[in-house]
């Protein structure tokens, strides 16, 4: 392994998880107390991932990401007043209000679209990996997915052709061990997603997803190899949805036990990153506490900016269906 | 084709699918991000030969094979098309578009609206239909109306050598997802098509025989079908006006509209199942728009309502035809 993470490198590891975090925990309220409309699915749990992969890239690399997509946006650098405008419903969300929590996207930051497809990530971020390199440039693209979307055709469509022609493209399988609400066991055979990477000629690689250091060594080799073109990774990282499927407390279905939630909620990815931060010196707590007081301001303005903003017009309807010459 | 025809000004004739590789080349020689994927596009030039020649002249980066996997290749189109490429993407016949159909009604289709407009699509995807070669019921299917249905999408439906050149080049230089869905009956037609870009217009039907009686709308290789009822129409007095619709999202309702103010009289004609085709679109705006002028109901002609069959002697009775369009107008017109 290379050099040890800088003490810079981890404040911002740190700072990007307490970012989705605090984003996610004020979304699920505002859903739960009606104030968002339709359905969120949050990333709580899951923050050393988004952050860890997205540490090693710039602004021009591109990701895909999934229904489970804030976090994405947020470790790519989304703005919190344009995001929470967005899952308002507000014409100065990031995507006019046309597109929600489900697809919410932005291109200036390489940020291909949340999606509500189970597996429609992985084709696109191929196809941006083909043009990253049809381009002659350095970029990379970057498709999450969960487990069960590694059961999608279209998942082993992208990765074979992203294998075949060595693209500059990553996968990063987020395992929380549900495929909605159907455990890992009862939807494939296999425990590592991994595995299914030697179907397709290329390493595939198990990390501890809720460990922000490990998940940021091995996405920094995966996303290197993909730059140096040697083609891409099967990156899969074990992690585990803190809250419901959609929402926080969700519907209610009976589908995971109370222990296996509070044993995973006892891995905490932040709540043990901040503890290892204290026990090198990188932080104190007090430093800790200022990191999430000033995130937080930065939800409440979010918050406040997207409640500020109107909702789109009528005429904006049909705006945009098509891309019209001269518009 | 040969350096003999490109080198004469005279007009010159190809056939379709000889037009479709000249399309596909100029769009290679003007946009330098262009680029053609899809299954045995490069080694093989297209299982038609419609790319044939391409891979030498551009190399295998701009003509690249792809293995037998249409979400996959589909969704190349989506990814680079999103991120500064103008791909042409080859989803070998219209029938294969249920392996794909997340990529392209999730994906392409929807991608511009929900970001907001953020994002443009520039992606070109040429397809085959039509019956008639007995390649049975998974390859010989018009599935337009699939496309047409989704908001996001553009389908053209060129009828000949001319026109095929032509909407290639129109949907390469498109800023939104086209379909331009050829048809593979039609790949050894001949018709006038000049060197050099041109383009037809995405949106636009052509009036391809005036006539002050009868308007027929045809679509794709339904239109040499009505060319020539026209001929036997006209010996019976019958002056049809042929329209080729080019054109099915967005569709050209106004030189329809025209004619029938003109005509009086309607029949589309297309080749997709006749039950929740085009055709019934097509009627619906005419009425919609129209009425006062009609003096007869407006006709439609799909196929029957039944995947398209194996045997030559029922494939020949399932494909619309001259005769069942020359029956269809003397019944409208009450001519026995």
């Amino acid at each position: 392994m290379s050099k040890q993470p800088t003490k810079k490198v981890l404040q911002e590891l740190h700072l990007t998880m307490v970012r989705i975090r605090c984003f996610e925990n004020a979304a699920g309220r505002l859903m739960e107390e009606a104030k968002i409309p339709g359905a969120l699915h949050l990333y709580v749990g899951e923050e050393a991932i988004a952050s860890g992969v997205m540490q090693n890239l710039s602004n021009d690399d591109q990701i895909t990401s999934t229904h489970r997509g804030h976090g994405h946006l947020v470790a790519k650098g989304g703005d919190f007043s344009k995001m929470f405008a967005e899952l308002f419903g507000r014409s100065t969300g990031y995507c006019r209000g046309k597109g929600g929590s489900m697809h919410v996207s932005n291109m200036e930051l390489g940020m291909l679209g949340a999606n509500g497809i189970v597996g429609g990530g992985p084709p696109i971020a191929m196809g941006a990996a083909f043009a990253n390199r049809f381009l002659k440039t350095k970029k990379v693209a970057v498709a999450f997915f969960g487990d069960g979307a590694s059961n999608e055709g279209s998942f082993h469509e992208a990765v074979n052709m992203a294998a075949l022609y060595k693209l500059p493209c990553i996968f990063v399988c987020e395992n929380n061990g549900y495929g909605e609400y159907t455990p890992q066991a009862k939807h494939q055979t296999i425990v590592d997603v991994a595995d299914r990477a030697g179907g397709y000629g290329i390493p595939g690689v198990v990390v501890d997803g809720m460990d922000v250091i490990a998940v940021f060594e091995a996405a920094r080799e995966a996303i290197d190899r993909a730059r140096k073109g040697k083609g891409p990774t099967l990156l899969e990282c074990k992690t585990y949805r803190f809250y419901d499927h959609v929402g926080v407390r969700g519907m209610g279905l009976n589908y995971r036990t109370d222990e296996e939630l509070e044993k995973w909620k006892k891995r905490d990815p932040i709540q043990s990153f901040e503890a290892e931060l204290i026990k090198l010196g990188v932080m104190t707590q007090k430093q800790i506490d200022k990191v999430y007081s000033k995130v937080n301001d930065l939800v409440e303005e979010g918050v406040q900016f997207a409640e500020d903003s109107p909702f789109p017009e009528p005429s904006e309807l049909l705006e945009d269906v098509y891309c019209v010459k001269g518009a | 084709m040969s350096e003999a025809i490109k080198g004469n000004a005279e007009p010159r004739e190809l056939t379709y699918v000889a037009a479709i590789t000249e399309g596909v080349r100029e769009v290679l020689l003007e946009q330098s991000n262009a680029f053609v994927a899809g299954e045995d596009v490069a080694g093989a030039g297209g299982p038609f030969g419609q790319y044939s020649g391409l891979l030498t002249e551009f190399g295998e980066d701009r003509i690249v094979d792809t293995p037998i996997s249409e979400k996959g290749i589909v969704g190349l189109g989506v990814g680079a098309s999103a991120v500064g490429c103008r791909p042409i993407i080859d989803v070998m016949f219209v029938d294969f578009m249920g392996e794909c159909m997340d990529e392209i009604a999730n994906q392409m289709a929807k991608m511009r609206y929900m970001f907001g407009g953020s994002v443009t699509l520039p992606v070109t995807v040429l397809s085959m239909t039509g019956a008639g070669m007995s390649m049975a019921a998974q390859h010989s299917q018009s599935l337009e109306v699939w496309l047409a249905h989704l908001p996001g999408i553009k389908v053209v439906m060129p009828a000949t050598p001319y026109d095929a050149k032509g909407s290639i080049i129109a949907a390469a230089r498109d800023d939104n997802p086209v379909f331009v869905l050829l048809n593979k009956v039609s790949l050894g037609l001949k018709g006038e098509v000049p060197e050099g870009t041109y383009e037809v217009e995405i949106g636009t039907a052509e009036v391809v025989r005036p006539g002050t009686n009868f308007t027929i709308v045809a679509i794709s290789r339904m239109v040499h079908e009505a060319l020539k009822a026209a001929d036997t129409l006209s010996e019976l007095g019958v002056d049809v006006e042929v329209i080729d619709a080019r054109s099915i999202q967005p569709f050209d309702t106004d030189t329809v509209i025209n004619s029938i103010k003109k005509t009086h009289h309607g029949l589309v004609v297309h080749e997709a199942v006749e039950f929740g085709g085009i055709g019934g679109e097509i009627v619906a705006q005419i009425q919609d728009k129209a009425f006062d002028y009609l003096d007869a109901p407006v006709g439609r002609i799909g196929a029957p309502f039944s995947p398209v069959p194996f045997s030559p002697a029922l494939e020949k009775i399932y494909v619309p035809d001259a005769d069942l369009i020359v029956t269809k107008v003397k019944e409208t017109l009450g001519l026995s």
